[in-house]
């Protein structure tokens, strides 16, 4: 069943930066990948992101920024998922992202950094080899926007700890 | 221009070499199926007087200065001035930036040109919890009067002139242009710049978003309204395609969407504010993106003029020869460039440069060889300029005025560029204006579309991009990067602390309750924004004050 399982991904804009043009074109390209696509849309906080992460019970999470603002927020992401009992959702950034910064980042927790020029097939088959889709109970988490953001995100945890066939590269 | 008989006769040479093509071809098979452009326009074998056999000169091509301007806005061009050598740049705080400006202009620059910080850009405050990380980034940070006054220190305000590229505060900015000039004892009447103003195309392209899309035009009118009146040497809204084009647009939607967001403009200016369109569209300026495709660019730089022309002429009826112009900015191609092999960033804005000044633009910024990896060094800014002197002084392009008119080639694809960028408006006008197109997505699709039909073509090889799909290298990463230290920050919330203690706070809480009441009216809000700057309210409650009127647009997310 897990092989049949898209894998979802969200795709989220942190930040004040408007560059989306790399964010639309990666959404696409796992779009058609025959990947489940959740894109944040611009000027989104980490907060956000996380909450959406959840709410999306997403595989992956891909950040773009083009700011310089990189170190600060993605940071953030990932110290919220662990905070949310989440950090095993694995992260990767693209954008303007300096070489010294990238073994800073992947230290913080950030599993890959695709730098412009990188061909869209690589960061697609990044995901293939070391993202697999978990399956979760089909029955979704019901009335989900009557429920307070809290609950909603506890109910996601449990069900999140509770797949045991999540399967890391 | 040419004669039954002389058409007679390039089609009968035409068969003959035919027949040498089809043997040539026999022999050495085509390198490619197809030949395009970067926007994937296909490209003939060979372009001949057939290819522009409907042109007439003195209609389409004609003489620079004169309707309908395609071969520049100025009689004598550069002969007369050049062009005017504008680097934008702004990087960490006010003094960091004004040490940059004057740097720059004792290497020769003619122009100011600010990047502002994204904190700035969306009209938030250093302060505020959006904007952690962000402060002096990707350009320098601004709150309040007395940064602008860091920022503009020892720079002569009454020679030189400065262009801002800043959108929803749009007015703030200038309100704090304004009042630094008063302050140092320069008129409004001597002080020449562009805001770049522009909202259309910020949700359209470059996203830096605050309001809907019926108050932000509102606020361009009154900067619009207000510059006709007591700024008479500024320009109030500079009418974007660079920012579509690095979205990922063909040049004939960046020619187009412009084009449609500038009659927006004209339209709301003439039924707000009831001005007579010759008395403000002189000062209505553009800028456009000048991408690698050599030939392509200087087609559309081209027939953008005479399309703005042919606009301003028959469709909004202005008399004054100067509200038929197009003058325009250039900025050679950000997204061209690429981090892979760094050096070879110099040749690619060094030949994109040449498109824009065989275009005619009246101003160039030319982009720095590390700018995909941070802002630019001193180092690399200096090169960039330097391109620029060299293409002015050096190569004789300068000598003498459009010399790429007359061109099979060029003059029919400048044709090809104009009709299909008629079609795109005609499509605008038919869904009521750009305003209904963008609340319809129409644009934000077309751009995602190129954008993403560009880059599997790059992931196909079908186009080339050296040192990233071709001739691959590994390599040494760049040194001498320039990093924004991050006590910036700090250092810029410690120094709008102080501002807001020290300022009059009971005034500036009337002012704004002023500014609250006036923005739910059609009043034009300007001189409430300079009283503002002036008592050092901060850009942020300055907008917090339209947030809270006239709401917060919000992403679509369209992909």
């Amino acid at each position: 069943m897990s092989s049949e399982k898209k894998i979802r991904v969200l795709v989220g804009k942190p930040g004040l930066d408007g560059h989306d043009r790399g964010a639309r074109v990666i959404a696409r390209a796992y779009r058609d990948a025959g990947f489940e696509v959740v894109y944040t849309g611009l000027h989104q906080t980490p907060e956000q992101i996380v909450s959406a992460a959840l709410q999306e019970d997403v595989d992956l999470i891909g950040l773009s920024c083009l700011s310089g603002a990189h170190m600060t927020l993605f940071t953030r992401v990932v110290e919220l998922l662990k905070e949310n009992g989440v950090g095993d959702i694995p992260v990767i950034g693209g954008g303007i992202i300096p070489q010294e910064d990238i073994p800073k980042l992947k230290k913080t927790g950030i599993r890959e950094i695709f730098l412009p020029g990188t061909p869209l097939v690589s960061i697609v088959d990044w995901a293939r080899d070391n993202v697999m889709p978990r399956y979760w109970v089909e029955e979704k988490v019901t009335n989900q926007h009557r429920m307070s953001a809290q609950s909603q995100i506890s109910q996601l945890k449990r069900r999140r700890l509770s797949d045991g066939t999540r399967k890391m590269g | 221009m040419f004669t039954e008989e002389t058409l007679r006769q390039v089609h009968e040479g035409r068969e003959k070499w035919e027949k040498e093509v089809g043997k040539a071809i026999r022999q050495k098979p085509k390198r490619r199926e197809r030949f395009s452009t970067v926007s994937d326009v296909e490209i003939k074998r060979i372009y001949t007087p057939e290819d522009i056999r409907d042109i007439d000169f003195n209609r389409d091509i004609g003489y620079p200065g004169i309707f309908p301007f395609t071969r520049g806005c100025q009689p004598t061009m550069y002969r007369g001035k050049e062009w005017t050598m504008r680097m934008f740049s702004g990087l960490g705080s006010a003094e960091d930036t004004n040490k940059r400006w004057h740097l720059l202009l004792k290497e020769g620059e003619t122009g100011l040109s600010t990047a502002f910080d994204f904190p700035t850009l969306m009209g938030y405050d250093t302060d505020s919890s959006r904007a952690s990380g962000e402060c002096g980034k990707c350009g320098v940070a601004i709150d309040t009067l007395q940064d602008f006054q860091v920022l503009t220190n020892g720079i002569p305000l009454d020679s030189v002139t400065t262009s801002m590229t800043i959108n929803p505060p749009a007015p703030i900015l200038w309100a704090m242009y304004l009042v630094a000039a008063e302050k140092s004892g320069v008129s409004w009447n001597k002080i020449g710049g562009t805001i770049q103003n522009d909202m259309l195309k910020e949700f359209i392209a470059q996203k830096t978003l605050m309001l809907p899309p019926e108050p932000s035009v509102k606020l361009i009118s009154d900067t619009i309204e207000f510059g006709t009146k007591y700024v008479p040497r500024w320009n109030t809204v500079s009418i974007s395609g660079y920012h579509i084009r690095e979205a990922g647009s063909t040049a004939v939607q960046e020619l187009a969407f412009t084009l449609a967001d500038g009659i927006a403009y004209v339209q709301d200016v003439i039924e707000r504010k009831k001005l007579d369109v010759d008395s403000f569209a002189p000062r209505l300026s553009f800028f456009f993106n000048s991408h690698l495709d050599f030939f392509e660019e200087v087609a559309k730089f081209r027939a953008a003029r005479r399309m703005w022309a042919k606009i301003m002429k028959d469709r909004f009826k202005a008399k004054d020869p100067r509200s038929w112009w197009m003058r325009f900015h250039t900025q050679t191609a950000g997204c061209s460039l690429t981090a892979p092999q760094p050096y070879n960033n110099i040749v690619r804005t060094t030949t994109e440069a040449l498109a824009a000044v065989l275009g005619g633009t009246q101003s160039l910024h030319t982009n720095s060889l590390d700018e995909t990896l941070a802002l630019p060094s001193e180092f690399a800014a200096t090169i960039a300029l330097r391109t620029q002197q060299i293409l002015a002084d050096e190569i004789g392009v300068t000598n003498t005025i459009d010399p790429l008119a007359g061109s099979y080639f060029v003059e029919s694809l400048t044709n090809q560029m104009e009709e299909k960028a008629w079609e795109y408006i005609n499509k605008i006008d038919d869904m009521g204006d750009m305003i209904a197109a963008i609340n319809k997505g129409f644009p934000q699709m077309e751009i995602a579309n190129a954008a993403y039909h560009y880059q599997q073509q790059i992931d196909k090889g079908e186009k080339v991009m050296v040192g990233v799909n071709k001739y691959v290298v590994e390599e040494e990463t760049l040194a001498g990067i320039l990093k924004i230290d991050e006590k910036v920050e700090q250092e810029q919330i410690t120094r709008l602390k102080e501002v807001k203690r020290v300022r009059d706070n009971r005034k500036v809480t009337q002012i704004l309750n002023d500014l609250h009441t006036a923005s739910k009216t059609e009043k034009n809000l300007m001189p409430y924004v300079i009283e503002a700057v002036k008592e050092y309210a901060t850009e942020q409650e300055i907008c917090d004050v339209w947030r809270d009127t006239f709401g917060e647009y919000q992403d679509p997310g369209f992909y």
